[in-house]
């Protein structure tokens, strides 16, 4: 979708985020840069407590305690953004830079009140003098331009179809034309055909530049395939892999990756005949994250260099791994059981 | 594959045993009046003895209904279950109770499944109730023996509370603690959902594996249809409350009759393009 002469629209540098807990802190986002290219969808992928939710969090500028970001910098569209502990993200950034859909949008509605009470309820908290019929009538034009119904804006969240409710969280979301979108799991609560539906309308948002650039974050590859562009693989707090989709999901570079990609269960007659193990073990606490690379406990590559040096970065900005079996086997591939 | 209603109600016919669990013309409505909706209308199928048949359909084509009905968490509005040839359909009080040592669940959320002010030890003492075991030592015997096979560790999960437990640890109990009473039927409603990808596997394998070590019947409701065809021998397919298509998985999944599976399929995300 995007090639090389396209402009940036996120860069990302530095991000580090801790959750403060009585133990000490939790480091879930560590030292992690992206670039995310005008009217590209990168997708973050990687298992429960990796930290792609904390990311999410990052970006999209709703870090919460316990959940303090300690360093960073953004760059939106060459608008600069300094994070740290002491630094409060400006207004003006949220839901109009950056945009978050958030998890479990089935929740994300007040049950209260109708959709459209609640869409002049989100335009005001960003534009206090907005006036209601203005917000009514942007949200009917877009549900207009993206064919849903219009007559959603009168029903109580209750009255809608899980795939429904999803949908409306995402123009709402929407709303005031975010350059970035950060979408966190929005199809894992979904069926397919409910994801199906929504990953095209994210398109169409994206194609009519309602919104500038998506990062996507699941757990779930086969969704990324169908619409991310690139995939950044996330494992305990870092990124392992960053590459164009169907580079990482045909040629991954990272063990972790090739793991990942072996424990997917797509229907295709191959999958019943092998028993699929899953990765064995479990991710680290990051609490005490393991020294060396963090996934050398798991890693069936693993040397002993993995279990006392951070590996190094193989490979480009755009296309990396970051792994000691691939710094010294340059352009080979993990091996994917299938 | 579909018996008569004469075979099924003899034990052996033609030297093959019959299913274990047998619906027939399930139909439940909830509302009236104009509002009635036929969340599960007319749906016929059979189990057999150690077979994992799974149900796929959307959100709301009714399969959690067809299994709350299978489970007697709900009761038909018309049509009747039957289990070993034994109507089960409008069992009540005690006979229900033994009904439930017979088929047992695991559900979606590992997170509310949970009594999160019970340690797992003391959770799976009150299912012990439900068992046969009279001693102390036989129950532990039987907890251990049960937590083993999914592959966890009773010394170091007994004495822990829920929150300390991983969503696939947890999802685990809840397979152990169904285990325990030795079901002939488990019934695994979106069991693995929730699970990461890395882990789902993981737990298919252990229930997989389970209904030969406890000869037991696994029906496994999903709308993943990945997760359908690595364990199922036969799909059952729902939509909008009626069964439209059912058969072994490579004919249902592999060469789809139905003009709604094939929908369904074309939905379904892959890793790479369909040959």
């Amino acid at each position: 979708m995007s090639d090389a002469t396209s402009e940036v629209l996120l860069r990302a540098r530095g991000l580090r985020a801790a959750y403060s807990v009585d133990a000490g802190e939790v480091v879930a986002v560590d030292d992690v840069s992206l670039e995310v290219r005008k009217g590209e969808v990168l997708g973050v992928a990687g298992e429960s407590g990796c930290g792609k939710s904390t990311l999410a969090a990052v970006l999209s500028l709703t870090a919460r305690p316990p959940l303090f970001v300690q360093a960073g910098e953004l760059e939106v569209e060459g608008r600069r953004l300094d994070l740290g502990p002491d630094t409060s993200p400006p207004r003006t950034w949220r839901g109009e830079v950056v945009s978050l859909l958030p998890q479990g949008a089935m929740n994300s509605l007040n049950p209260t009140v109708r959709i459209r009470d609640f869409v002049v309820d989100i335009v005001r908290a960003h534009q206090p003098k907005a006036k209601r019929d203005e917000a009514i009538d942007r949200a009917r034009e877009r549900l207009e331009q993206l064919d849903l119904p219009r007559c959603v804006l009168d029903c109580y969240p209750h009255q809608l179809s899980g795939g429904m409710k999803q949908r409306v969280v995402t123009v709402v979301s929407a709303l005031l034309d975010p350059r970035l979108l950060i979408a966190d799991e929005p199809t894992s609560a979904l069926d397919v055909s409910s994801q199906r539906v929504l990953i095209e309308m994210l398109k169409e948002m994206l194609a009519r530049d309602i919104i500038g650039s998506v990062i996507f974050v699941t757990h779930d590859l086969p969704v990324l395939n169908t619409i991310a562009d690139r995939i950044a693989i996330m494992y305990a707090g870092q990124i392992a892999e960053v590459g164009a989709t169907r580079e990482v999901i045909d040629r991954p570079r990272h063990p972790y990756s090739a793991a990942l990609l072996s424990s997917v269960l797509v229907p295709e007659p191959a999958i019943r005949r092998r028993r699929v193990t899953g990765i064995p073990g479990s991710p680290p606490s990051l609490l005490n994250p393991p020294s060396g690379c963090r996934f050398h406990p798991r890693c069936s590559l693993a040397s002993e260099t993995c279990r006392t040096e951070a590996p190094p970065r193989a490979g480009d900005e755009r296309r990396y791994s970051r792994c000691w079996w691939a710094s010294r086997h340059p352009d080979q591939t993990v091996e994917v059981t299938a | 594959m579909t018996a008569s209603k004469e075979e099924v109600l003899d034990r052996q016919v033609d030297g093959r045993p019959a299913p274990l669990l047998e619906a027939r013309h399930l139909t439940r409505v909830f509302g009236h009046g104009k509002t009635a909706v036929r969340a599960v209308d007319d749906v016929s199928f059979t189990l057999g003895r150690q077979e994992v048949v799974t149900i796929v359909g959307e959100s709301g084509s009714g399969k959690s209904t067809l299994a709350r009905m299978v489970l007697r968490l709900l009761d038909p509005t018309s049509g009747t279950i039957h289990l070993d040839g034994r109507d089960v359909t409008r069992l009540r009080g005690k006979a229900l109770r033994t009904y439930w040592q017979e088929v047992q669940a695991v559900f979606q959320d590992p997170f509310s499944s949970f009594n999160q002010f019970f340690t797992v030890r003391r959770l799976l003492r009150r299912s012990l109730r439900l068992t046969g075991a009279t001693t102390d030592e036989a129950g532990e015997a039987l907890i251990a023996q049960a937590l083993e096979h999914v592959g966890l560790t009773p010394a170091e999960v007994l004495d822990k509370w829920p929150h300390q437990l991983s969503g696939g640890q947890r999802q685990r109990v809840m397979i152990a603690r169904a285990l325990m009473l030795r079901p002939r039927l488990l019934v695994a409603d979106e069991a693995t959902s929730m699970l990461d990808a890395s882990l789902r596997a993981n737990i298919l394998n252990v229930l997989t594996d389970a209904r030969q070590a406890y000869d037991m019947t696994i029906l496994f409701i999903t709308h993943d249809i990945g997760q359908a065809c690595y364990v199922s021998d036969r799909v059952l397919v729902m939509c909008q409350g009626k069964l439209v298509e059912q058969g072994p998985v490579d004919e249902v999944i592999f060469s789809p009759r139905h003009d709604y599976t094939r929908r369904l399929l074309a939905d379904v995300p892959r890793l790479h393009a369909v040959s």
